[in-house]
């Protein structure tokens, strides 16, 4: 299944926050949004998921989501948004519950999403004993659990310290290479994007616009080393954000 | 080695401690020592004369009483009926103001339409509606249920729909994404993220139904510790003022003590 966004602008009161974003998310990919902070990208994500509604233009979800598939559009919150009442086992069921998957049906989706995260030995950890890493990949493994056609993940890494983070940005590149998922991935690191993005969405400055759309074809396994290419694409996105960056930095908080 | 601290000669100083202190830690002992000097005291004085028998009665004294009631079985002939009261009261009231108190958290109507109305009555004395409930439910047990219902009510309203709304708005945002219905939502996510502060609003809801039990009784109750403490009252006894005015505030721990054992049982998720 592909997202398509056609002409979103919105605007809170006299706020112009995004104007006329048009882009696609093709399937088995993932997309990055990066931009300066307050430029809408987690904005755009929520109208992607259906959390809010722009003032114009449309989200298209192309072609049908896969079999077995319950929740299409599926969020990965930067706070992680477990419930701090339930286990981690709890957590993902939640999730589950809905869709009348209970007893045998569900403790199986959830031991296998559960063994994807390598978190099989704390099914029965309650959140306040998780480190955040361990966090965000039970929420992971609970958007996983859904068996989504698309994640939206909502700069999952931003809450975590920089090992931890960069621990789990290999965990994502390994799930996804055992099974390719699309994903649009908001950040503002930069790095992040280039490590994970087949494909980089450089929003403007409020207003957002986009401003180039830079695509990476090397795969993602082979990124790691860092190699000339890559440094120059991260130096490139660099110089496309920096003044926007420093004029951003320097805006009064409207919103 | 120490040589290192040489050339500095008698120019070295430890950096003295300034931090600490402002994080409370718990003393168990400490409050109980506290009641045994402030009663050792006043025994004291009261047998030395200092503090004479009219200001307060002697401890030992109100001890005797409160023996007195026990061994003339007395005691649960008034702690019977008051304790049924304050029971079919509380809960009479808690629950409604629960059911209430969620309501207003989730429809902005009936908050636009009870929140008003809430806050009116909330700073009515509900002494002052006894008579009222007298006309209303008859002088037996229905207007006392009534005064203590609705005594509890409004505090278990307006901390329950605070409550409601302190709860993690990312977290029901979470539960929408994720497709989850309405009613699972409310069930799921608001009531248990709710429940501490519905929970610490009981606690001071129970304080006030036993403070509203005494007004209760004010009419029409022979027996309840009410009653008892509005005779001895009345009669300046004050040992029997005392031995009653100790089994409410005893009763008042031991609710408190049953909240406390709630919440670490339901909010062990808590930090």
């Amino acid at each position: 299944m592909d997202i398509r966004l056609e002409g979103i602008s919105h605007s809170y009161d006299d706020t112009e926050v995004l104007r006329g974003i048009d882009m696609d998310v093709p399937s088995g990919r993932i997309v990055c949004l990066v931009g300066p902070s307050g430029c809408g990208k987690s904005t755009l994500l929520r109208f992607i998921g259906g959390l809010e509604r722009p003032t114009q233009g449309r989200v298209l979800q192309l072609g049908t989501p896969p079999e077995g598939c319950l929740n299409p559009l599926t969020f990965v919150f930067q706070d992680f948004a477990l419930l701090p009442w339930r286990s981690v086992h709890g957590n993902i069921s939640l999730v589950l519950e809905d869709h009348r998957i209970r007893g045998a049906a569900a403790k199986r989706i959830i031991a296998d999403v559960l063994a994807r995260t390598k978190l099989s030995e704390f099914a029965w950890a309650l959140p306040r004993q998780l480190s955040g890493g361990m966090k965000q990949r039970v929420a992971i493994a609970r958007a996983l659990a859904v068996n989504p056609a698309v994640m939206l993940m909502d700069e999952p890494l931003s809450a975590l310290d920089s090992q931890t983070r960069a621990l789990l940005m290999d965990d994502l590149i390994t799930l996804w290479e055992r099974q390719p998922f699309t994903a649009v991935y908001v950040t503002h690191n930069l790095t992040e994007a280039v490590r994970l993005g087949h494909r980089i969405v450089v929003l403007s400055r409020r207003p957002g616009s986009i401003r180039e759309i830079v695509e990476i074809d090397e795969p993602l396994s082979e990124r790691g080393s860092a190699g000339a290419e890559l440094e120059r694409k991260l130096q490139h996105l660099w110089d496309l954000m920096r003044d926007d960056a420093r004029a951003a930095d320097k805006e009064l908080l409207g919103v | 080695m120490s040589d290192s601290t040489l050339p500095y000669g008698s120019a070295q100083l430890e950096v003295r401690f300034r931090g600490g202190g402002f994080s409370p830690i718990p003393h168990r002992w400490m409050g109980a020592l506290v009641f045994v000097v402030l009663i050792i005291f006043i025994e004291w004085g009261t047998r030395a004369g200092f503090i004479s028998a009219l200001t307060l009665p002697r401890p030992s004294d109100v001890l005797a009483t409160f023996g007195e009631l026990w061994d003339s079985g007395l005691l649960f002939r008034h702690l019977g009926p008051s304790l049924s009261r304050l029971v079919v009261g509380a809960a009479l009231g808690a629950s409604l103001g629960i059911g209430v108190g969620i309501l207003i958290g989730l429809f902005s109507y009936i908050r636009a339409g009870l929140g008003p109305l809430v806050a009116a009555i909330f700073p009515i004395p509900k002494i002052a509606l006894l008579p009222l409930f007298v006309i209303w439910f008859g002088i037996g047990e229905g207007s006392k249920y009534a005064l203590i219902a609705f005594g509890t009510f409004t505090p278990t309203v307006v901390a329950t729909y605070g409550a409601v709304d302190n709860v993690d708005r990312s977290l029901i945002r979470m539960g929408q994404s994720f497709g989850l219905s309405w009613l699972s939502i409310v069930r799921k996510i608001v009531l248990p993220g709710a429940m501490p502060g519905i929970l610490s609003g009981l606690r001071i809801s129970l304080a006030i139904a036993i403070i509203l039990l005494v007004a209760a009784e004010m009419l029409g109750a022979q027996y309840g510790i009410g009653a008892y403490i509005l005779e001895a009252g009345s009669l300046y006894d004050l040992e029997r003022l005392f031995a009653g005015v100790v089994i409410l505030s005893l009763l008042g721990v031991l609710t408190s003590g049953a909240i406390a054992m709630i919440e670490r049982r339901m909010l062990d998720w808590r930090v």
